[in-house]
């Protein structure tokens, strides 16, 4: 059914009836596809202009281009958490997002959370609490644990289990990453 | 010394490398020149590559390499013996199990080397699979451990036949995949000749020995680094098919290759706990005493390996029972070679056991904590051997009296809070003690500082802080003037790391060190410049072999189960071990919780799921392979109850890697019974069996 | 990954003309869902079209309802005062999806548009008549167990994944749809189709339409609801069941309710004589009882999921229990 533009009030679609101009080349779908682009991120605070194609996740973009090996991947499939970045400060699951598509983004990894070579309250309390073994899902449970505490959650013990279960950990440290978090969050 | 460092509860010394990202994996490494690959795994699980059509594949831009059983390099038969069991390295058109590694893609990128996959299509003659245990081929192995796996002590039949009060029951445990986070990684370089191998594995030295077999080169000229693996409970003990395939790669385009298995191929060829289907039966007088124990173990293994799930290693030593008799039968299925896994055979063999415990104790109407002390064996019930220390009656006491188990109602459904039904329900752990001989170089420097390194590696157990620890208080050398160095087999030779003997193994090379080097520094002698250097070795002795060596516990469980959904969780786990002396009471704490996790992933979520018909695995991901989230897991309370062990071995330790999941699933199942009066024999518990 | 082209689009029109454009284009914004069937060569687009910066994402309470944009965050939304006071199911069910990472990367529009996890869908080796038509159905007769006992057919029993769009059913939202002929609205009760011969059809949209956003009308009378969600773990897992309900309670009696079920049915489970026998009614477990029995009329298990067919009433009973007391 039709209905008026009215009710869709708050939602701008742009010039509906704007003819699209020619296609770029970026469109075209003769080959187009794996040309490369350049993006540019500011990663830890550090502008990052890196040229990738469109099918480079943010994750590979981050690991494999700009060389910060510290974010993991654990399954690819968004399904564990271990790549776990900050994007303009919320956390994200940075395996199932295209590099291209953060262009201008502010990004956060594990290895941007010290500040000025002190670590963070999150890092000091999951040493302090033996939050992890091996440590491979580890720079996740810090990013996420950094961006769960600006989220304004309760610090309480279940909503902290509930809000940092996008993160598993196979060692089995969970009660231990829950101590952590709770005193780096001041609980 | 005032202050023992010993047992204390330092942090982690590789932790700030750890919260930081800075700890580096197998993956973590870029080579200059370094391509990527991705193995190709097969679409079914039983038949023969008909056909490969690789021509829009070997078009694709970036394409370097395509290696199939057609043209992949031959690995010399005679060199590859050994190997040919259980390494797939494209030397046939056989597909013998889903997933099994058909062909490898090399390419410039990560990008292009998955997409030049996703082109090559196979065709297959697909047989029908076998991946049923009851009408598959079936034998009896002539060993497991190095021991009969067919054992008999007393007359078991005859005395079951004469017990007052008897279970017999049949218990089954599904296959499981180990899923460590760390996905199996290796970076392959060859320098005129020379291998070296970044990665992810258990045993460097292992992995060195099983290459240089497959490319029939000297041990010397293969290097393999590893140092942070990203957890392995046992499916990175071996160099499965991907190393030697990495490698093989490498050699073909001249280039170093990394290749990382894919969360899905993590289900293919690097090893499975097998299912088990687990007959016991107990026979007790009106008192509650063991008359007789069989345990009679199914296990599946693939086509043309052999594996087995050691169930009977759990019952055979546990209880003070005369007549005893075990059994092990493999039936061959369409899947890919079991392995260890986290407390491999007593983590299944106990479920089954001390789950018919509890059958038992409700049989004889008695506390089950009861009949397990009735039991208690104080000399080995298998050879009459002394325990080199056992305080497993002190963990059932001491874990007992912190849950608050006298005032269990054992009647089942007897406890309700709204629609919950609570139960709690408790299991006995214990899991056998072994070292190997292993060795690590001493080096004490003119400045005061002490370098021990060994070839070990570190997956999360605390290998390089305990070691500085023990070196520390022993040598009494402040702990930041002692570096543990590892990860690669330029270093000294060091075990695998498994079977929660490392500790047992190394410990006991650091004491020994220790020793001598605290000797020469007795002498006053001068240091030299290059420093006091010692090489040192260690193995088990023969006083050794004169003593029972197990680790043991008592987990107590509490369980709420929704009444109208079937849903279970955990409330709380209350757990005492007995593993020797504890060498950091920080990372052993962690290790032992971590094991409960296990469990609880064990008795509720996990198992691997095939289609009977094609024997695909249709949940090879982390989404619908269920292990344990942080909302799963209750505190965990564990006493450690240490004991001054000077039989076990020189370091005194019992290796705690694994103990702690033992008895865990059957405590679950028995907490469940209590408050649903359902016995479920068969795991995961999942909420069909509760509704 | 596969190639292909991407393009970022400006606006609407500049979207849904390179769509309609380019054989094989998909639009792209979370990109939870897309990406990770990339990867399994499942979904293999020619383009994909970004929409990330067309202005879809406000959240806007109004009136007579709160009007989500399309590319509104599932975690903007579940947080926001006004969904969490009066539509609190539709908080509970986003509190209840994925994870808190997959939240703030997932989308409304790409929510309600996300495929089936059943495992054949997702498995390009295996036999899938919504992955390829006529190929066959794997998950009958095969690993079943967390598929649909209702709204199956011979072609297909996968079961819809969405625990958002259970309650936008029970809420009766309605679905902005814009496209280049303008815009429509379509209820999201008629907005989902049942596989029968084609599962390959999942919805009501055309080639190249947007979800723009839905619209969550206010309840006439002051409204309670909730969501429930059954699974095998705590968190992180798709629904073996769930149920959301709303009602308003009038001096002890319903004077209003409706409700739908997910996890176990190819769409959002609707039933409106079941939700209709109740009004006007004393709440009692009979009545419950009996409103469940017409909600699960024709269920159909297919061995493994066999157990849904209890679990489901007993799901639907709890959550009408629970906002009737």
């Amino acid at each position: 059914m039709a209905v008026s533009s009215t009710s869709l009030a708050g939602l701008q679609l742009g010039a509906a009836t704007n003819a699209y101009a020619a296609p770029t080349a970026e469109t075209a779908s003769d080959g187009a596809s794996s040309s490369e682009r350049s993006i540019s991120l500011l990663v830890n605070g550090t502008p990052k202009a890196i040229v990738v194609e469109p099918r480079v996740t943010l994750l590979d973009a981050i690991r494999d281009r700009i060389g910060l090996t510290g974010t993991k991947k654990g399954c690819d499939q968004g399904t564990c958490g271990a790549c776990t970045v900050l994007v303009n400060g919320k956390r994200i699951d940075s395996c199932l997002t295209l590099a291209v598509m953060h262009d201008g983004d502010t990004i956060t990894t594990v290895e941007g959370i010290a500040q000025n070579g002190r670590l963070h309250p999150v890092q000091s309390a999951f040493i302090r609490h033996d939050g992890f073994q091996c440590g491979y899902c580890t720079p996740g449970q810090i990013v996420s644990a950094v961006g769960f505490l600006t989220e304004g959650h309760a610090l309480e013990r279940e909503t902290v289990q509930r809000q940092m279960s996008g993160n598993i950990c196979r060692c089995g440290c969970y009660p231990h990453i829950v101590d952590a978090v709770l005193e780096a969050g001041g609980a | 010394m005032t202050q023992p460092l010993i047992g204390k509860a330092y942090d982690r010394v590789d932790g700030p490398d750890k919260v930081t990202g800075r700890a580096k994996y197998a993956a973590d490494n870029a080579l200059a020149e370094m391509v990527y690959a991705v193995v190709v795994p097969s679409a079914i699980a039983s038949g023969r590559i008909l056909d490969i059509d690789d021509g829009p594949a070997s078009r694709a831009s970036g394409v370097l390499a395509i290696l199939t059983h057609r043209n992949a390099p031959r690995v010399d038969p005679r060199k590859n013996k050994e190997n040919e069991a259980d390494l797939y390295l494209l030397q046939n058109d056989a597909v013998l199990f889903d997933r099994q590694p058909v062909a490898v893609v090399v390419a410039t990128t990560f990008e292009q080397a998955t997409h030049v996959a996703n082109l090559l299509r196979l065709r297959y003659e697909q047989t029908e699979p076998q991946l049923n245990m009851q009408s598959a081929k079936r034998f009896v192995p002539e060993k497991i451990f190095d021991k009969p796996g067919t054992f008999t002590r007393g007359i078991p039949i005859a005395a079951l036949a004469n017990s007052s009060h008897r279970v017999a029951a049949t218990y089954t445990t599904p296959t499981e995949h180990h899923n460590p986070m760390e996905p199996h990684a290796t970076i392959a370089r060859w320098d005129a000749g020379r291998l070296t191998l970044y990665d992810s594995t258990q045993w460097p030295f292992g992995v060195r020995q099983r290459m240089a077999s497959v490319f029939g080169i000297e041990g010397g000229k293969v290097r393999v680094v590893s140092p942070f693996v990203g957890g392995a409970f046992g499916s990175k003990g071996t160099a499965w098919s991907h190393v030697a395939l990495t490698a093989m790669a490498a050699k073909v385009v001249g280039r170093p290759v990394r290749l990382v298995l894919t969360r899905p191929q993590m289900f293919g060829w690097v090893g499975h706990r097998p299912q088990t289907e687990q007959h016991v039966q107990l026979g007790a007088g009106n008192t509650g005493a063991l008359q007789a124990v069989t345990h009679d173990v199914v296990s599946e293994t693939s086509i043309i390996d052999e594996f087995v799930e050691p169930c009977g290693v759990f019952s055979r030593d546990l209880y003070a029972v005369r007549n005893y008799s075990m059994s092990h039968t493999l039936a061959r299925l369409n899947v890919s070679k079991p392995t260890y896994q986290r407390g491999p055979g007593e983590s299944t063999g106990s479920f089954a056991m001390e789950s018919a415990m509890d059958e038992l104790a409700y049989d004889l109407k008695m506390d089950p904590l009861e009949l397990r002390l009735r039991n208690y064996a104080d000399t080995s019930p298998d050879d009459g051997l002394p325990y080199s220390s056992k305080r497993l009656r002190e963990c059932y006491t001491r874990a007992a009296d912190r849950f608050g188990w006298s005032g269990r109602n054992a009647e089942p459904r007897s406890m309700r809070d709204g629609t919950d039904l609570i139960g709690l329900g408790m299991a006995t752990a214990s899991r056998s003690v072994h070292r190997a001989a292993a060795s690590a170089r001493f080096v004490y420097a003119p400045d005061g500082t002490l370098t021990i390194s060994s070839a070990t590696i570190e997956q999360g157990t605390g290998s390089p802080t305990v070691y500085a620890q023990l070196a520390s208080e022993l040598l009494d050398i402040p702990l930041d003037r002692v570096h543990f160095v590892w990860g690669s087999t330029d270093l000294p030779f060091a075990p695998i790391a498994a079977g929660s003997q490392t500790s047992g193994s190394l410990g006991s090379v650091v004491v020994a060190g220790a020793t001598r080097l605290r000797d020469r520094l007795a002498t006053g002698e001068n240091i030299p410049s290059a420093g006091i250097v010692l090489d040192v070795s260690d193995e088990p002795t023969k006083d050794e072999a004169e003593y029972a060596t197990q680790a043991f516990g008592a987990h107590f469980v509490e369980v709420r189960v929704d009444a109208n959904f079937g849903t279970v969780k955990v409330e709380r786990v209350v757990s005492a071990f007995d593993g020797g002396r504890i060498l950091n009471a920080k990372t052993a704490n962690s290790q032992f919780v971590g094991s409960i996790v296990w469990g609880i992933g064990m008795a509720l979520f996990e198992r691997t799921q095939f289609d009977s018909r094609s024997a695909r695995i249709m949940n090879a991901n982390l989404g619908e392979y269920l292990v344990p989230t942080n909302a799963d897991i209750p505190d965990i309370d564990v006493s450690m109850i240490e004991s001054d062990d000077r039989h076990v071995n020189p370091a005194g330790v019992k290796g705690i890697g694994e103990v702690g999941i033992t008895g865990c699933a059957a405590a679950i199942a028995n907490a469940v019974y209590n408050a649903t009066g359902i016995r479920v024999r068969s795991l995961p518990i999942r909420p069909e069996n509760l509704l | 990954m596969n190639p292909f082209a991407y393009l970022r689009a400006p606006d609407a029109s500049s979207a849904m003309s390179a769509r309609l454009r380019t054989p094989g284009a998909q639009y792209i914004a979370g990109g939870t869902n897309i990406l990770d069937l990339m990867k399994d060569d499942v979904e293999r687009p020619a383009l994909l079209i970004d929409i990330n910066s067309l202005e879809l994402s406000r959240i806007d309470a109004r009136d007579d309802g709160v009007l989500l944009g399309a590319l509104a965050r599932m975690s903007d939304v579940a947080a926001h005062a006004t969904i969490r006071a009066r539509f609190s199911a539709v908080a509970m069910a986003l509190d209840e999806t994925a994870s808190p990472q997959l939240r703030n990367m997932g989308t409304i529009g790409g929510n309600l548009l996300q495929r089936t996890r059943c495992a054949y869908f997702r498995d390009p080796a295996t036999a899938c008549n919504k992955r390829v038509p006529g190929s066959g159905c794997g998950a009958i007769g095969g690993e079943n167990r967390t598929h649909a006992i209702l709204g199956t057919s011979d072609r297909c029993i996968a079961t819809h994944a969405s625990d958002l769009a259970v309650a936008l059913v029970a809420f009766d939202a309605i679905v902005h749809i814009v496209s280049s002929q303008g815009m429509r609205t379509v209820p999201i009760r008629a907005f989902y189709r049942l596989p029968e011969a084609t599962p390959q059809l999942e919805n009501t949209l055309a080639p190249g339409e947007l979800i723009a956003g839905v619209f969550l009308p206010f309840p006439p009378f002051p409204a309670r609801s909730t969501y429930i969600k059954v699974r095998d773990r705590a968190q992180y897992e798709f629904a073996l069941s769930s149920a959301a309900v709303t009602v308003s309670m009038q001096s002890g009696m319903i004077a209003a309710v409706d409700f739908a079920l997910g996890g176990i049915a190819t769409v959002p489970w609707h039933v409106p004589a079941a939700a209709a026998s109740l009004i006007g009614q004393t709440p009692s477990t009979e009545r419950l009882e009996n409103a469940a029995t017409t909600a699960l009329e024709g269920t159909r298990g297919y061995g493994q999921n066999d157990f849904k067919i209890v679990l489901a009433r007993r799901t639907l009973i709890r959550a009408l229990a629970a906002v009737t007391a």
